[in-house]
This record gives structure tokens, sequence and C-alpha cells, in this order.
């Protein structure tokens, strides 16, 4: 039903409300936005879990997820209204005239048919186009996004190809159509960040060789001021702050979007190694693998204490290997870990109770790091008992002293379940958790990874105090540059389970490095929207040059 | 297609192995009695003589390893031993009788495994419609009645107040092929009761977990008519659970056949096991277990594999 | 912060008329097993008239086919029946789930060698297992009971430790151990509690399946023998009524089914509550 005036506005959402159930019934999500996109534009829509921005780039296309529904506003898509439109119109289209592409690759594939036979399927359908065209249309897309071996690659089944390519075949199946707008669903936040790169490229390409109109939803403001024409802040299913990128992040308006912006400037202030201090903790030539496999070699480097030494790598890197070796989960082959000089035994099981006291770790999630039928009392209660033989009044004490240190009040959070905590909290409980056993060293192993990036920044803040206050040596281990310019003091960084590079802090991030770490940081995302560009400029010289840097995936 | 020859091979190999182990099983039990079985069965008449008698009958003089071996031997050769009852060849026993107890076994599948995945794949499409509530209340139902139940049930009901179909089945190696099935009908009809009840659930729970997959939400995505996203996307992936549900079931079937055998008094293997149970008559309980066990075994390595077959990873490997 | 017992409440208030049904009849069940003695009007063997009577004012069933009341001999069945089939479940219960913790937090060899053993005991089907193990050592009560839990705990240990497997790669699992907790701590503070959904709903799975293992035997004149009233063999000494158009033996079925089926609403309510998302 064509009924507003044609502004050339390709898609026209007013007051959208969408619903979502829960226990008690359905509660609201998303409270009345708006978005306005013309033609060939592409609108970033940032914002942090539960800001509702899926859910709106869904509700682009008509659809509401199994559990949500569109309950208020105008969805109008060229001048068609889709929110109450009948499922002939919507199906008629989605896949054809606005697309979709997922945030996981791997599970968005069929696994049982070929990447080609899915990406002819839509045009096929919508008849658009007939098989043999779409095939080699197929091929030419493969080709133009950069993907290895175009005419033999859409032949493959989707778990026989890696992530970063599905990614790029998915980005292709949704063009296939050479639909007006494509909505792009956090495509690149499952990636390593030297894979993104290709793919941020390839879509880009794309997009502007096509004309196509995008909605790029992410969490990362970094990424979002590569691609995006214009953003939109969203939080808590409200619109923040709206505008073109450079206005944005030249100057923001809204406090909000200034923390956003913020996210990345806090630092630490670095500790230089002490001379001739035993090192709390030892890492020495240690190869250590899972049967016949190796995945550490020869790795070695020193924590010393009240220091920070950050472990840095991407997937399959070995970086929480590194890790179940120092806790004894995994057994050493060759080399030692050795604490304050003395080497530790390779099992956990024959390590004494204070050994294992000393050594505390800090998960990546905390949903899975914390029993669910636990109350916060008992959580950190049991190490007060365990390790330090704490009862009764004394016990009581200094679990209240403890969650007066991770800034969360004893009274209301003392009886809680995991259940009814935020993940920030959770995180905190867990930090405490680390804390009641007295330790010296906690390794963390990517505890602010799964967060968003302000409750991330909190708690970096709070390990740095608790660091301070209780001359802790941390081991921190990230894929996060970013986090790593904030709170190390050294950098040890790992490439397929050797170290690679290690170093001061502010010696790592300026040149000359090795290549594999130049890769690394020329990849981490920067708030200026033409970074991207001169990046990929830049790595075409070096192709010229002959020197070529290739991701790991690719 | 290397790795799953590879996988079917080590399949089949397990499952041989399995059967050797449970013919072992069923073979020591007899030898792990507490006290002398001869004594027990002889009863009153156990004197010395008549005891050391019937241990040579069955064979019991004989060093255990040496007997197991040629246990196996007999019955490779098709030779299960003697009745201790009725002191006939067991195999001539059994085999009218395996016949007849396929018969029926294969009559309650060939109706209840179409109808059981139609209904499942029904009611998964059109979840909790009055449909689906209805058919999840009666297969519930199903599944918690005990066989003789349901096959008094149906005798009371078309046998004896509506004179549909017998109550006794009388079936001979010379009844004509569809005269067996209209004597069979009572008692396929209850098992496929039960049976068509455990695969629709299972079906439907299979199919369900299916439909929650994120490569069918983009399927809807990319504008796909319902029909084509179950024939094309679901089904393929559904094959595998599925063929998994049919053949756990037909294992049941295997076990429930012995109740409705004693009921309808069909002339099968489960009655004669039953009655050889209470005459204590073991070889032809052990022939009779081997039997079933074997089914059970074959039909779960069927499942096995044909579950390996049709999943799409494996099949096209790395 | 709702209270357990609030929550059980609203958890009541939600649930469909079929798992109400259930509990009531579950509820009269059990009532009338624990007061047999108090609610039958006569004996469990007392021969109280001749064979066969019709039903009556003073038999409201009528007789069996030795002249006992058929009414008081439901009622004791009720207690014998379910009674036997509940001890023969926890214990069944009681061999797997200890069986399935420990293949699951040890893993290993110890998982090995249970799951294997598991394995080939499954490989046979259980009813006729079960009865060639009790051709050989005699059918008497605690035979019967130990064969049928023995058979049974092969399922219990299967399912708590697919469960149990679920929790042992919880990074809290990993946490305790590396803390330096011992195995009964860790089987029983970490992951038992994680556990106990699943674990009642297969409970109540399992009684059913005991429940109608036991009555199909005494059915078959294998289970419980005469002249203890049992529902299984009532059915088969009764048979000859049926073809008379009495229903009268079908009744005692009738009582193993309704069982069966208000359990079966019960738990199937339970798990779909449970386990929230795909149903």
């Amino acid at each position: 039903m064509t009924s507003a005036p044609d502004d050339g506005l390709l898609l026209r959402i007013r007051g959208l409300k969408i619903e979502g159930q829960t226990e008690e019934g359905w509660a609201e999500i998303v409270h009345g936005v708006d978005l306005d996109l013309k033609r060939g534009e592409v609108l970033g829509l940032i914002g942090e879990s539960g800001a509702g921005k899926s859910t709106i780039g869904l509700a682009a296309m008509g659809f509401a997820r199994d559990g949500c529904r569109l309950s208020a506003g105008t969805i109008e898509f060229d001048g068609r209204e889709l929110r109450e439109a009948s499922a002939g119109t919507t199906r008629e289209l989605r896949g054809n005239r606005i697309a979709y592409v997922a945030q996981s690759a791997a599970a968005a594939f069929n696994p049982a048919h070929r990447l080609i036979d899915q990406y002819s399927e839509a045009p096929v359908q919508h008849g658009v186009m007939g098989r043999a065209e779409a095939e080699s249309d197929a091929i030419s897309l493969f080709e133009r996004l950069h993907l290895p071996d175009p005419e033999t690659i859409g032949f493959r089944y989707p778990h026989q190809v890696s992530g970063g390519q599905l990614q790029r075949a998915m980005t292709a199946m949704a063009m296939s159509c050479r639909p007006d707008l494509i909505i792009f669903d956090e495509p690149t936040t499952a990636l390593d960040v030297t894979t993104q790169i290709e793919v941020l490229a390839a879509i880009r390409d794309a997009v502007e060789q096509f004309g196509t109109a995008a909605i790029y939803i992410t969490h990362d403001l970094a990424v979002v001021a590569q691609m995006a024409d214009r953003i939109m802040v969203l939080r808590h299913g409200l619109l923040v702050e709206e505008g073109e990128t450079r206005d944005l992040l030249a100057e923001p308006q809204e406090e909000y979007t200034r923390d956003l912006l913020e996210v990345r400037s806090f630092q630490v202030k670095e500790r230089p190694r002490p001379v001739g201090e035993t090192p709390v903790l030892e890492v020495r030539g240690v190869t250590a693998g899972y049967g016949k496999t190796m995945i550490l070699h020869d790795v070695s480097f020193q924590i010393h204490r009240q220091r920070t030494v950050a472990v840095v790598g991407e997937s399959g890197s070995g970086k929480s290997t590194v890790a179940r070796v120092i806790t004894g989960l995994l057994p050493i082959r060759e080399g030692s870990v050795l604490y304050k000089g003395e080497p530790m035994p390779g099992r956990f099981t024959q390590r004494n109770k204070d050994q294992l006291r000393r050594l505390q770790m800090i998960y990546q999630m905390a949903d899975t790091a914390l029993n669910p039928k636990q109350r916060v009392r008992d959580v950190i209660g049991r190490p007060l008992e365990f390790y330090l033989g704490l009862t009764g009044a004394k016990k009581r004490e200094r679990l209240r002293a403890l969650l007066d240190m991770i800034e969360m009040e004893p009274d209301e959070y003392i009886d809680r379940l995991p259940g009814e905590l935020s993940g920030g909290q959770k995180q905190r409980i867990c930090i405490a958790r680390a804390l009641a056993a007295e330790p010296e060293v906690i390794l963390c192993d990517e505890v602010t990874s799964a967060l968003d990036p302000l409750v991330a920044e909190e708690i970096l803040k709070l390990l740095d105090r608790l660091q301070n206050e209780f001359s802790l040596s941390y081991m921190f281990i990230t894929h996060d540059l970013a986090t790593v310019r904030a709170i190390a003091d050294e950098v040890v960084v790992m490439h397929r389970g050797k170290v690679v590079e290690s170093g001061p802090r502010t010696e790592m991030f300026k040149p000359p490095h090795h290549d594999y770490t130049d890769l690394l940081l020329s990849s981490v995302p920067e708030m200026d929207p033409d970074w991207l560009d001169h990046l990929l400029a830049e790595r075409e010289e070096m192709a010229k040059q002959g020197r070529v840097l290739k991701a790991a995936d690719n | 297609m290397g790795p799953i020859l590879k996988m079917v091979a080590q399949r089949l190999a397990l499952g041989l192995l399995t059967l050797f182990v449970v013919s072992l099983i069923i073979f020591l039990s007899v030898e792990m009695l507490p006290g002398d079985i001869t004594e027990a069965i002889l009863g009153q008449g156990a004197t010395p003589e008549t005891v050391a008698a019937f241990r040579r009958e069955l064979g019991l003089d004989v060093p255990a390893h040496l007997r197991y071996l040629a246990w196996l031997g007999d019955i490779a050769q098709g030779d299960l031993g003697r009745s201790l009852a009725s002191k006939r060849d067991i195999a001539e026993l059994i085999g009218v009788r395996l016949n007849n107890t396929l018969f029926l076994a294969g009559l309650a599948a060939a109706i209840a495994v179409p109808l059981a995945v139609t209904l499942g794949l029904l009611a998964a499409l059109y979840r909790n419609s009055w449909f689906d509530r209805g058919i999840n209340l009666v297969t519930l139902s199903s599944i918690s009645f005990p066989e003789f139940f349901i096959a008094y049930a149906l005798i009371f009901l078309f046998a004896v107040t509506w004179d549909w179909f017998p109550s006794i089945v009388n079936v001979t190696p010379d009844t004509p092929f569809w005269e067996r099935v209209y004597r069979c009908i009572l008692p396929a009809v209850t098992l496929t009761l039960v049976t068509t009840a455990h695969m629709m659930r299972m079906t439907r729970a299979a199919i369900i977990n299916l439909m929650a997959s994120p490569y069918i939400e983009m399927a809807r995505l990319k504008g796909l008519s319902s029909s084509r996203i179950i024939v094309r996307h679901a089904l393929p992936n559904a094959l595998s659970p599925i063929i998994n549900v049919i053949a756990i079931n037909l294992a049941y079937l295997v076990v429930g056949v012995v109740l409705v055998e004693v009921v309808f008094v069909y002339p099968g293997l489960g009655q004669l096991m039953i009655d050889s149970v209470s005459k204590r008559d073991i070889p032809v309980v052990q022939a009779a277990c081997l039997i079933f066990a074997v089914t059970y075994i074959l039909l779960n390595l069927l499942a096995d594999i044909l579950s390996i077959l049709s999943n799409p990873r494996l099949l096209h490997p790395r | 912060m709702a209270t357990a017992a609030q929550n059980s409440l609203r958890l009541l208030g939600r649930s469909p008329w079929s798992a109400r049904f259930g509990m009531l009849i579950i509820l009269i069940y059990v009532v009338t097993a624990l007061g047999a003695p108090l609610i039958a009007p006569y004996g469990e063997t007392e021969i109280v008239g001749i064979e066969y009577e019709p039903w009556s004012e003073v038999y409201p069933l009528g007789t069996d086919n030795l002249g006992r009341d058929m009414l008081s001999r439901i009622i004791y069945g009720a207690r014998n029946t379910v009674g036997v089939a509940f001890a023969t479940t926890m214990l069944a219960f009681l061999i797997g789930s200890i069986a399935g913790l420990l293949a699951a937090t040890l893993r290993g060899w110890a998982d090995q060698l249970l799951s294997r053993i598991v394995d080939v005991m499954m490989a046979i089907p259980p009813l006729v297992f079960a009865l060639l193990i009790l051709t050989i050592v005699g059918t008497n009560l605690i035979n019967m009971i130990l064969v049928i839990a023995v058979l049974d705990s092969t399922r219990v240990f299967r399912l708590t430790r697919a469960v149990a497997m679920n929790v042992v790669v919880m990074d809290y699992v990993e946490a305790a151990r590396l803390r330096g907790e011992g195995l009964w701590w860790i089987m029983s503070r970490e992951i038992l509690p994680n556990i106990s959904a699943p674990l009642a709903a297969e409970f109540g799975l399992r009684f059913c399946f005991v429940f109608l293992t036991i009555s199909a035997l005494s059915f078959l004149g294998l289970g419980l023998q005469p002249p203890t009233a049992d529902w299984g063999s009532m059915v088969r000494d009764n048979a000859t009524l049926i073809s008379y158009g009495d229903i009268t033996p079908v009744i005692p079925a009738a009582a193993i089914a309704l069982l069966t089926v208000a359990i079966n609403f019960v738990v199937d309510w339970f798990l779909h509550e449970t386990s929230g998302l795909k149903e």
C-alpha cells in the first residue's frame, strides 16, 4: 500500500515498538524508534548488548524472531508497509530486495548443501535469474569479494571452508539478487582482527560497486566508523544520538556517545621491569600439547611482582594453552614453570593447597565460571573456608570486605544467585573469588572479551586498583590490542604456539616489529573514518614491494 | 569417502564384538548358577546317577571354554541343540515361530513407521495447535499403557463386543497371506499403538529442534516458501535423527512382541520363550534369547550406520 | 528474589490441567498404597464368596477366580505393585546415578570401563534378559527386584552421565578442581545440584518403566507370586472373563495405565518447564 509521498527514502521506520516474551508475558524491548535510510546509503547501528539493534535490523525486513513481535509503528520499504503486510508480500521482498547477513556464517549455512546451491537458491526461487546464470554470477561475486579459488570454492560444503571465507560467501549470497538493502548483523564480530580487515574491505567494495544501501549493526564504534555514512547510537531500545559519521565522531552531543568514544582512552602508566628481582612466575622453554600434536613450542616469559604481562594472540596462537600449562591442567613435555625461582609440579594434582592458593584464575565467560546454584555468599565464602580456614563471624566479615573491594554493596548482593546479576557484576564476583584466596598471581583469561566496552573498561579500572592495593601480578590473556595498550606493562605476542616478540609496552607499540606483530597492530581499527582506506593503500604498496602480509585465515 | 568407510567398518567390527560378548554372557549365565541347576531341575528325582546322566546330556561334564566354542560352532551350522522338555530339535522348533514373529513385527512396523513419522512431522510443523496438543495427549497416554491392557481392551471391543476380529490368533505356515494379515490385525494394532506413540514423539522433538537452527531462520530470511524450507532445508538434516528414532523403536518392537504373543496366543518366538521359561527349558530360552539379542543388536547397528551415512558433515569431509 | 515456596506455587498456578490431573491421581495412589489395610473392605487373601461373582453391593467389583473380593485386592495391589516398583526404581537410581556421576567426573579409564559395560548390558533387550536371568536364578521377589534394578540402572547411568558431562565442562567445575576440591565435593556440590531437574524427571520415567515391566512379568506369571495381590497377575488370573464380555479383569490393567499416564503427564510438563526453550 503506497500512501506516503515519495521523498526518495528507501526505508522509513516510524515509532517502531518491539515486544519480547518473558515469563511474565510480553515486555517492550524497543520503545518507539525512527529510522530513515536513503538509497545507496550505509547506516551504522551501534549499541551495547540489549540495545535492540539486531531486533531493529530484522524488523527492517518485517521479521521478528520467535518470542518477539513487532507491536507498533510503521515500517515502509520503498513505499510498501511491512509490519502488517501479508506473509506473501514480505516473502517476496526477503532475499530479493532486502537481504540479511548473519553474525555467524557457519550457523547460517545449511550443512547439507553446497555453497553454490545456497547462493543460487534465492535468485532462482524469486525468478530473478536462471540457474546457470546464477552460478556464473556466483563465481564473479566470489572473485570480487577476494575469495580464494572463486571457480571452485562454490562447490564445497560449509564445513569445508574457513570462518572468514564463509562470511564473505554469505555476503555474496546476500547480493545474489542485487537487493536494494542489505542488513549486516555483526558480520565480523566473531572473526580474528587480521581476518576482519579483509572482510570489511570486501563488504565495502561490494556495497559501493552495486550502490546497495546497507544497515551495519555492530557494537564496535571503530569498525562502524569505517563502513557507515551515518551512525545511530542505540541504548536500551531507544535512540540516543544520530548523525553523519565524521560529525558524530568529532563532536558527540550525548554523554553516552562520548563514553563510547573514549572507551579506549584509559591507560595505566607503564611500570618498568625491576632489575635483579626474581620473577614471581616464570615460564621457561615450555613445549606442551595433546597427544602427538604440540601446541606450544619453546615458550618463555617472566612475570614480576605488581606487574601486568599481556599475552596477545589470535585464535590458534596458544595463549589459552599457556594458562592451562601454568595452572597445571596440561602436562609439560619440555621446560618448566617456576614460582619465585622454584619449579612447580607439572600437574595441579601434585601441588599442595598453598601452591594452588597463590595462583588464581579468572575466566572469560562469567556465566559458565559461576555455579548457577550457588549464592554469592557461597561462591566467595568457599575459598575463605578452604584456603584460609575462616568460619563464622570472621568469614562473614571478610566476605563483606571483599564485596566492598569489588564495589558491590554487601547487603544487596550477598544472597544473590548468579542468574540475578548482570555480566559485569558476575565478572566482579569472579574477581572477588580470586581475591579471597589472597593470591600472588592472577591469570586473567580474556576476562573482558565477553563484556560490553563500557563495562569492560570499568573492570579494567577495578583490576588496576586492586593490583596497586594488593601488589598483585597479572597475566592477561587477550586478543584485543586496545586492552593491551590500556593495562599492560609488558607484552608477549604469540603466533601458532611460539613467542614471536616480547618486551615493554611502549617499545612494542613502536616500530620496527616482527612481521606478525606488524600485521596484528595495524589490523586494530581506529576511530578515524579513513583508517581502513589508509591501511589498504599501505598494504597495496607493500604488496607491490613484494612484502605480503597474510592473515592466518584466508 | 575414505573416512566414512572407515567409520562404518569400525561400527561393524564393534557390532560383531558385541555379538560375541552377548553370546558369551548368555552362555555364561547358565554357568554362574548358585548351586547346581541340574539338581534344581530334576528336583525330587535327583539321585547321583540321574544327575550325572543329566549333566552328560547337557554336556556339562566338558570344561566351559570348550563347551562355549562347541556351542558357537553348532550355532554357526544351524544346530541350536535340543529342548529339554520336548526333546525336539530347537532349530526346527524355532524356525516356524521365528517366521511368525517376524511377520507380526513386520506388519506392525509397516503401519507404525509411516504413520508415526508423518504425524510427528505434522505435529512439529503445526506446533501448539489443537492438532498438536491433541496428539500429544493421546500419545502420552498411549506410551503409558501396558501392552496387555491395550491388547485386552482391543479384544474386549473388537473381538467380544463387536465380533470383527479373532481374539486368539492362529496361523500356520499354510495360511494364505491376506488371511494372515486379517487374523493378525488386533495384535499388530496393539504393537502399533505403543510404538507409533514413541516414534511420533521423538520425531516431533527432533524436528522442532531442527527448525530452531539458524540456517532455517536464514532460509526464511531469503524469502523461501515454507514447503521449500521443509523439504530442501529441514528434511536432509532430519534424516539422521529420524532414522535413529525408527531403529530404536524397531528394537522396542522386538521386545513388545513377547507380551502381545502371550495375550493373543500367537504361535511366535515370544510365546515359546515364555513357555520355556516356566518349564525351565534352558536350551530353548538360551536360543530364543540369543536370537532376540542378535536382532536387537543388528537393528541398533543398522541405525548407527545409516545415521553416519546420512550425516552431511561426515559424507563430505574437509 | 522469590523464595522457593513462592516459586513453586507460581509454577503450580501455571500448570495445564493435564499436569494437575496427573498430580491428583498420583496423590490418590500414594494414599491408597499407604493406607491399604484401612481402606480395603476385606483382607488381601480372604476368600469371601464364590468364584466370579458379578458386581454387587457387597462386592463392588465382584470376586475373582478364587472367590476373593476384587476391590480389596485391587487396593492391596496398589501397595504391592507400586511399592515394589518404587523400591526397585530407587535401587536402580542409586546404582545408575552414582556410576554416571563417577564416569562423568573421573573420565578417562573409569568412564571407558563403565560405559563399555553398560553398552554391552544395553545390547540385550531388557525384558528378554530379565527372563533369561530369572529362568536361571528362580523367580522370587528379591531376585526380580535385583535383576530389574540392575538392568534399569543402565539407562539411569546413560542419562546421568550425559547431563553430568554437560556440567563437567563448565568453567566453575574446573575452578573447583583447581582449588583442590575433592571428588566428593565436586560430585555432590558442583554437579549434582545442576542436574537435579533432569534426574527428577528421569526418576518419574524410570518408575513408569519399572512399574510396567514388573506388571508385565507378573502378568506372565514370573513376577510377584500368588497369593500376593498384584495387578499384573490379577489380569492374567481373570482373563477368561473377558471372553464373556465382563470387563472386570481389565480394571487392574487400567489401574496400571492410569498411574503411568498420570506420571507421564506430570513429567512431561516438568520437562517442558525446566527446559524452557524448544517445545
